[in-house]
């Protein structure tokens, strides 16, 4: 039995949750959704929208912020029966993947929920993207280089 | 006087019934798709997203199928369809030091910490035409790797102070230029905004001019990477920041020409490229440009196209470019006419002078 969280489990973790969610695959997220049973009664407080953000860098990497360029996204709110409030907004203009990744938060938020949503959803996207990070990272560091010095010269060592 | 030409619309329209057709080009070879763009000319989907201003792969390999590979044309459908986007808002900086780099390689240190990562680079092929390009590739090669965040080349010289640190972080909000017109003098950070969705071979050209003397900065590549990084916006409803995925970056560091004067000890100064996508041509002529750019502020001569912000900034942007060469295809019909009937009159005019003086002469 879970402890019951009434903040929906500390901003840390909703927070981590969320970012895990916002990297989930459309068929990821439905599929997790479609094992909630009975589906939860839901509306949405905003239903998917596809906009725009502007990314900032800094100048020098570092510095004072500056407008790169805008990226597509994607964002709905989700209300569960239970009243907790899900909150999405996503990378690129899928509508389908922002209202479920809305409806999942709310459902991770919800203690009879949160087991499921973990262990179905959010574990295996942290594997698959720890997988693919790590994979990319071994390719990566078989292109380094490895320098050697010539000795040159006289001098008997 | 405008007069209203009527009788196009057939041809306009059968036009781009032809224009389709040729689109679509020989319908025995099967047609490409949105994702075998994005995935094997993604270079050119990293260019459409850098200088259309918009990161969305799956929006940039549509707009190159629709233009036919022309990379303007489709950086235009790019910022046309922008328009109709509404914006929600602005991320919070990208924190470029925590990329997850795929390519890393700085031409000042050889023994930097996290070493020189080549990644999938053309440095180093011998240009040869490689008719088997199309074919499977061997699986790349592995190699263990410790895990840890690549640092920044740069801190290695900038921990002695012998490199000019970060600016300041501002307090207010970065100017935007696609909400306000660009105005003179402009700050870095529009400047920065104006290079990043500039035209590639613009820019290139004229970081090419500073190293041939126009402008002489004397560059160093401190570091050049390649890798995605998170991008984090705030949650106003939540009251926390989250991330809303990842985007693949390119950043160039250049390291230029020392300063130093009077109190200052001497110190490299640096020019900045940031790009959409693994852009790397783009980022490191943007850091030539923008150090360029930078001649008031260490007191250089504004003697160069490079240095003069007004000539870079009002000439970099492609889609204005091509929209105001194009448009001499468009009916000049009228004031064509004008200046045929001026020309005919002074014609005219300067044949009555002729005779004139031949027949006073001829007296």
């Amino acid at each position: 039995m879970t402890v019951e969280r009434a903040d929906g489990g500390g901003s840390g973790e909703r927070r981590e949750a969320l970012g895990t969610i916002a990297r989930a695959t459309l068929d990821e997220l439905r599929h997790t959704w479609s094992l909630l049973d009975p589906e939860p009664q839901h509306e949405f407080v905003r239903p998917p929208e596809a906009g725009m953000v502007m990314v900032r860098g800094r100048i020098g990497g570092g510095g004072a912020p500056f407008n790169l360029g805008e990226a597509t996204v994607t964002r709905a709110v989700a209300r569960l029966k239970s009243g907790a409030v899900g909150y999405a907004t996503v990378l690129g203009r899928d509508l389908r993947r922002a209202g479920f990744a809305a409806l999942l938060d709310a459902a991770w938020q919800t203690e009879a929920h949160r087991d499921l949503v973990e262990a179905d959803l959010l574990g295996p996207v942290r594997a698959r993207l720890a997988a693919s990070s790590e994979l990319t990272a071994r390719r990566t560091a078989a292109t380094k280089v490895a320098f050697f010095t010539l000795v040159r010269g006289e001098d008997e060592p | 006087m405008y007069v209203a030409v009527k009788g196009g619309e057939t041809a306009i329209a059968n036009a781009h019934r032809l224009l389709a057709h040729e689109r679509r080009g020989d319908p025995e070879l099967p047609a490409l798709t949105a994702g075998q763009i994005d995935a094997q000319l993604t270079l050119a989907v990293d260019r459409v997203m850098a200088e259309g201003s918009l990161y969305d792969r799956e929006l940039a390999a549509v707009a190159i199928r629709q233009a036919r590979g022309d990379m303007i044309e489709a950086i235009f459908l790019v910022r046309a369809y922008r328009t109709t986007l509404l914006r929600f808002g602005a991320t919070l900086p990208v924190d470029t030091a925590r990329m997850a780099v795929q390519r890393r390689i700085s031409a000042t240190h050889k023994d930097l910490p996290g070493g020189q990562l080549l990644g999938p680079t053309f440095d180093y092929t011998h240009r040869l035409l490689d008719p088997g390009a199309g074919d499977a590739a061997e699986a790349p090669a592995e190699a263990d790797a410790d895990g840890s965040v690549v640092g920044r080349a740069i801190d290695a010289l900038g921990g002695e102070g012998l490199i000019e640190p970060d600016s300041a972080a501002a307090a207010d909000a970065p100017g935007d230029l696609t909400r306000e017109p660009l105005s003179f003098p402009a700050d870095r950070p529009l400047r920065l905004q104006a290079l990043a969705r500039g035209d590639e071979g613009f820019l290139l050209v004229l970081a090419y001019s500073t190293q041939r003397g126009y402008a002489r900065t004397h560059p160093f590549a401190g570091e050049i990477r390649m890798g995605d990084v998170e991008i984090e916006i705030d949650m106003p409803e939540l009251g926390f920041a989250v991330s809303i995925g990842a985007i693949r970056l390119t950043e160039c560091q250049m390291v230029n020409q020392f300063r130093g004067a009077g109190d200052v000890p001497a110190q490299f100064t640096r020019g900045y490229g940031l790009a959409f996508g693994h852009s790397e041509r783009k980022a490191m002529a943007m850091a030539l440009v923008d150090r360029a750019l930078r001649a008031d502020e260490f007191g250089e001569d504004r003697v160069a196209p490079a240095q003069d912000e007004e000539f870079v900034l009002s000439h970099a942007d492609n889609v204005q470019a091509t929209g105001f060469v194009e448009h001499l295809k468009l009916p000049h019909y009228v004031d064509f006419q004008a200046e045929l009937e001026l020309v005919r009159r002074l014609r005219r005019e300067h044949a009555a002078r002729a005779s004139a003086a031949t027949s006073e002469a001829a007296e």
